[in-house]
């Protein structure tokens, strides 16, 4: 089931230093959301404020609401645990574990609990499947996932988030690592999984923002400028600053 | 397949090209029919029908835009989108012709004709001809094809020449025709700018397809 | 080019090749020693190294003393060391690089901790007698000798884990982090696997250390001629470099000549020692 997000009022610190500045966004179910602005804006901070992922860092803190589904993840009392096997993340560079394919996959599942083999066996090839990577990987599930290409790999840890069954996933630029035939494939699948997913994408690369996105957000030092529909952002931005990104007049 | 979107999209904007240029194709039929039977119920519809082909042409012009704006064509996409865009432009002016000619109709179209017309119909066979082979080379990326072009707009051309003549006659010898006859003079040479646009269109084909240009219209 | 700068370049190529020079001469300093040291106690005792110099007990005649009971202590001494050390100095390396929130005592721990790798054995070996044999009264026993050794090279094993832990990517904690796992889920899941070689070398190395340590093992009191093998921790013991500093210091010029042959003997354990833990780093390495 793709999820709905509403993020409201949200402000986010690194100890004394305002990272995100009363954000309002909502991000909707089966569409893929781009998160675009240069370097420093806030976007990647602010994909990893809808997974949690900054409490991992020391000294930060978010005032504000993120709604997920009607439930509202910044309390202190949600289970993380359970929050991130709902959202999951690709990172920006492919980040496999020094594993086997097979064991890549079920990292997250057999640790939650799916123990029985022919179930393991089966979501493998589902999750390898539904980043088209079976065909590629399926006589080799047992070599090392390192083995792979950057594409295969960033395809592996697709599958590797899909596996854990997610609601949403976020992308933190997840091509920015990747030569263009492997960037265009990531693409692709983006696509082609919106159909199921409620999909935020970071990127740095406006054109793919372009390609990809239903809806694009338009960050600027720490302020969410504009966001819109994606053809109407690069056709018809309301907002100078953001046509002056797009249009590469920036600073 | 890869840029499944995109290809659709191109797909889309294709088919969207066709179906104005048929749009047009019909106008030019009807503009000639009605002046030819002298039929005003007729000539009234190809003006509001024109509406459709101006509002189909400023879709079209926006699906462009957002195609590359979002999709960044390159080469051969880029130059197939480039040369929708004046493809859409060109019909657009042969959708105004075929007004003219329909308002040509509702001018002349209650007094009795000074002569049947013949080689006026043969004219817009032949443009109209010339336009959906245009449109068959843009979209079989036929070559051939939109290089035929020329010498139908040639002929056209010689047509043109010999309405005026003929129709210069027929003022001096009856200035009351002078009128009539002016006004279908304007119909010939609005017939021959047709042709022109349809040979612009496969201007555009060859360019599009062998990134050459190429002056069909010598 | 102006000729000022040709000259430049004419200078700056002498004074390279001057430094390569001194630099090549400094490292065969080095390496000659090594080997000269090496062929003189491979002369010596090469003649004296057979089957019956491994499973004879020390003797007082020359021709008959082996080195049974010093090694077989040995082996038993860093059985219970690592057994000690691997465990403790994960854990503690763990708990610093995983857990440890930055404070002052935890900088502070980790300054000690330092501090603690370079400090003198024998100030080990005087702590060891103090502690394990007096006042736990565990006598001059394998367990007293082996604690005492693991004090002696925990630092080191925790600072080598510490610096292989430090080279687990974050990318990877965050990996597995995003898939809702929980620290230890991520600890156990990836960051102790891809850190295992790192650690298991620096372990291997500092038992290695602790094979050839024989200043630690007076203080705590390991004997010089031991005529019977050791049934269980607590019994007394030998080691090899003991062993060989007995030997060492009697007056008889066979002895000497055993003694080398006993250094043969621990050299080989040493670099088989060390051979064992790249073979391991191979290993895993491969399998990453």
């Amino acid at each position: 089931m793709a999820s709905y997000i509403k993020v409201e009022n949200l402000d986010f610190f690194y100890g004394d230093f305002q990272a995100l500045h009363n954000i309002n966004l909502e991000i909707e179910p089966k569409k893929i959301t781009a998160l675009i602005g240069p370097s420093g804006c806030g976007k990647s901070t602010f994909i990893r404020t809808l997974n949690r992922m900054n409490d991992l860092i020391d000294g930060t803190r978010v005032h504000g609401k993120i709604i997920l589904d009607g439930k509202s993840i910044l309390k202190n009392e949600i289970d993380v645990v359970e929050l991130r096997k709902r959202v999951g993340m690709v990172f920006q560079k492919p980040n496999p574990f020094p594993k086997s394919i097979y064991e890549n996959v079920i990292y997250g599942p057999k640790r939650h609990g799916i123990r029985n083999k022919s179930q393991l066996d089966q979501l493998v090839e589902q999750s390898l499947k539904n980043v088209a990577l079976w065909d590629e990987v399926k006589d080799r599930l047992n070599e090392s996932a390192l083995a792979l290409s950057g594409g295969q790999q960033q395809r592996l840890c697709i599958a590797r988030s899909l596996a854990m069954k997610p609601d949403v996933l976020l992308m933190d630029e997840p091509t920015s690592a990747l030569d263009p035939i492997s960037t265009l494939r990531i693409e692709e699948l983006v696509q082609q999984l919106k159909e199921q997913y409620t999909i935020v994408i970071v990127t740095h690369n406006m054109q793919q923002a372009a390609r990809i996105s239903d809806i694009t957000a338009f960050f600027l030092n720490g302020e969410l400028i504009e966001y819109g529909q994606t053809e109407y952002i690069f056709t018809k931005p309301c907002d100078q600053r953001t046509e002056d990104y797009i249009t590469g007049r920036f600073g | 397949m890869t840029r499944y979107n995109y290809q659709n999209a191109l797909d889309e904007l294709e088919k969207e090209i066709l179906k104005m240029g048929s749009l047009v194709e019909e106008q030019i039929n009807l503009a000639v029919t009605s002046l030819a039977k002298q039929d005003l119920e007729l000539a009234r519809k190809v003006v509001d029908q024109d509406d459709i082909i101006d509002s189909l042409e400023l879709e079209i012009e926006e699906k462009i835009l957002k195609l590359i704006a979002t999709q960044q064509p390159m080469a051969k996409d880029l130059r197939r989108i480039a040369a929708g865009f004046k493809i859409i432009t060109d019909l657009e002016r042969i959708g105004d012709n075929a007004v003219d000619i329909a308002k040509t109709t509702l001018r002349i179209g209650n007094e009795p004709l000074i002569k049947p017309l013949i080689d006026i119909p043969r004219m817009a066979e032949i443009t109209q001809n010339m336009l959906r082979e245009a449109l068959d080379a843009y979209i079989n990326e036929d070559v051939k094809l939109a290089e035929t072009l020329a010498a139908k707009d040639d002929i056209v051309d010689s047509l043109h020449a010999q309405i005026i003549r003929e129709l210069l006659t027929y003022m001096f010898e009856n200035p009351r025709n002078i009128n009539q006859g002016t006004h279908l003079m304007f119909v010939s040479r609005y017939l021959e700018r047709i042709a022109d646009h349809a040979t612009n269109l496969g201007e555009n084909v060859i360019y599009m397809v062998t990134a050459e240009r190429k002056d069909l219209n010598e | 080019m102006s000729p000022e700068g040709i000259n430049n370049i004419k200078r700056r190529n002498i004074t390279n090749t001057v430094f390569h020079g001194l630099l090549f001469l400094s490292t065969l300093i080095g390496i000659m020693f090594l080997i000269v040291l090496i062929a003189q106690i491979l002369i010596k005792g090469l003649g004296w190294l057979d089957w019956d110099f491994i499973t004879n007990f020390p003797s007082r005649f020359p021709k008959k003393a082996g080195i049974k009971s010093a090694l077989v202590g040995t082996i038993w001494v860093i059985s219970f060391t690592a057994l000690f050390s691997f465990p403790l100095g994960v854990g503690t390396a763990i708990y610093l690089e995983e857990y440890s929130k930055k404070s002052w005592y935890n900088r502070l721990l980790q300054i000690n901790i330092s501090n603690l790798a370079g400090v003198p054995s024998i100030v080990y070996g005087m702590l060891g007698l103090a502690v394990f044999v007096k006042l736990f009264n565990f006598e001059r026993s394998i367990l007293s000798a082996s604690l005492t050794l693991t004090l002696l090279i925990l630092p080191v094993i925790i600072v080598a884990s510490q610096e292989a832990l430090k080279s687990v990517p974050n990318s990877l904690k965050e990996g597995s982090y995003a898939l809702g796992m929980s620290k230890w889920q991520t600890i156990t899941g990836v960051v102790l696997p891809f850190a295992l070689p790192g650690i298991l070398t620096g372990t291997i190395l500092a038992l290695s250390r602790a094979i050839g340590e024989a200043a630690p093992l007076i203080m705590v009191g390991a004997f010089g001629y031991v005529a019977f093998l050791p049934k269980g921790p607590m019994d007394y013991f030998t080691t090899l470099p003991i062993q060989i500093f007995n030997w060492t210091s009697r007056p008889q010029s066979e002895f000497q000549n055993i003694a080398a042959a006993g250094i043969i003997v621990l050299l080989i354990l040493l670099l088989s020692a060390n051979a064992v833990a790249i073979i391991l780093r191979n290993k895993y390495q491969k399998r990453i």
